[in-house]
């Protein structure tokens, strides 16, 4: 089975370990990422002024590749799957507004594509069960976080593939794998997202919130599937141990390097060593790496 | 605080037109504080999410637009989502910071920014930085 895929910036630079994992494993699943001939950054952020149809421009012309190749494009990032999934709504519903992108991008595009998470795609396409088969190694010794942040789950009225108050996606992806979910209240609250390139104090206690939870929930790791959630989360551990006494450092994974550990791969090109709270010591310990 | 009320004030332009931009009918929240209360970055705002849009309905968008508040909201929608009205204050908190930029200049520069923090952030996060912080 072949998919259109949508790599998005980050993936294409610093998260090169969350891209090659999501393709290496679904390649061992079956599936072929077929990344979009053409495609440009989604934008980071969906424009929210009603007037804003420039910024709509960007993740319209990513929609226009991905029909040009199949009635589907997955999605890795949650961020990237948050803003192409909404621009799509807007092709598809707003007649006004599609007729001035698509007049100002040369296209003639009415949302027909169908944006997936990669996780949805491991739901809908693979199945669970087909999953868990296919796990090599054995997880059960391992607690795993969940942790959706803001983009995957809202506004639940058009992202709606999940419940946005009680999300199962990811558990039930960590199950398949035959781990251990560590249930905690907030994963589903924001990292802090951008608003660390303006105020870093604020971004390390919004996150700081998120990483106790999880450790105070027994949690091994965390695992997400937003490069920026991934950052924020990972990069501020040291100073936070430092201000709030008795936090033990937690390492935050992409889903895909989790799903390709299980899947007993090569983990090598998937770039653990580059996270800031090293992983590998905790996995080393549970006998997967 | 003490607020002086008028028809001039509550009926202002500048409102109206944050209203359109945002595609929200402030009069629509009847202040049941559910936005204040799932903010994830309420602890540091100097206004909270309900004030806001209480503000703004009163006319006095001059506090609104020089609080902190504005510029912590991180757009991650949980306001929006619990709001038993539907009004989507993400949307008014971007408004507000695109008419504020457009007078003042831009909140970030990227010149400015520490060479640690440009060789290190992820790409995802200036770029969207750039699209919330600059006008």
């Amino acid at each position: 089975m072949r998919i259109p895929y949508y790599p998005g910036c980050t993936l294409n630079t610093k998260a090169k370990g969350f891209d090659r994992a999501a393709r290496q494993s679904f390649a061992a699943l079956g599936i072929e990422l077929a990344e979009l001939a053409s495609w440009n950054c989604c934008g980071a952020t969906f424009p929210l002024s009603r007037d804003n149809l420039l910024d709509l421009a960007g993740p319209v012309r990513n929609l226009v590749s991905a029909a040009a190749e199949g009635d589907k494009l997955a999605v890795a990032c949650s961020t990237c799957f948050n803003v192409l999934k909404r621009s799509n709504l807007v092709m598809r519903n707003e007649e006004d507004k599609r007729e001035k992108i698509n007049f100002f991008i040369e296209a003639d595009y009415a949302g027909q594509v169908e944006v997936v998470h990669l996780l949805e795609v491991l739901r809908d396409e693979v199945g669970w069960d087909t999953l868990a088969k296919a796990v090599k190694k054995d997880l059960s010794a391992l607690a795993v976080a969940p942790y959706y942040g803001c983009m995957f789950l809202r506004p639940p009225r058009e992202m709606g593939f999940d419940n946005h108050e009680n999300p199962q996606i990811l558990e039930n992806f960590i199950r398949a794998l035959g781990a251990q979910v560590a249930d905690y209240p907030h994963r589903a609250e924001c990292c802090g997202n951008y608003i660390a390139a303006f105020d870093l104090d604020t971004t390390q206690e919004m996150s700081y919130l998120i990483l106790a939870s999880a450790r105070k929930a027994s949690a091994d790791l965390i695992v997400t599937s937003c490069p920026l959630c991934q950052f924020n989360l990972d990069r501020w551990q040291q100073d936070l141990a430092m201000k709030h006494g008795g936090f033990r450092p937690i390492p935050v994974l992409y889903d895909s390097q989790l799903l390709a550990i299980a899947l007993g791969l090569d983990v090598t090109p998937f770039d653990l060593d580059r996270h800031y709270v090293d992983p590998r010591p905790v996995l080393a310990e549970k006998g997967l790496i | 605080m003490r607020i002086r009320l008028s028809a001039a004030k509550v009926h202002n332009d500048f409102i109206r037109k944050v209203e359109e931009m945002s595609g929200q009918d402030l009069l629509k929240c009847y202040q049941c504080g559910e936005c204040s209360a799932g903010c994830p970055a309420a602890f540091a705002m100097d206004l909270l999410p309900n004030q806001v849009i209480r503000l703004l309905q009163l006319g006095e968008y001059d506090t609104v637009l020089q609080s902190k508040t504005i510029w912590l909201c991180a757009a991650c929608q949980q306001c929006y989502t619990r709001c038993p009205k539907g009004v989507d204050l993400s949307r008014i908190m971007e408004v507000l910071r695109d008419l504020l930029m457009l007078e003042q200049g831009d909140k970030i520069v990227i010149e400015k920014l520490p060479a640690e923090t440009l060789a290190e952030f992820p790409q995802q996060a200036f770029i969207s930085g750039f699209r919330k912080y600059t006008a």
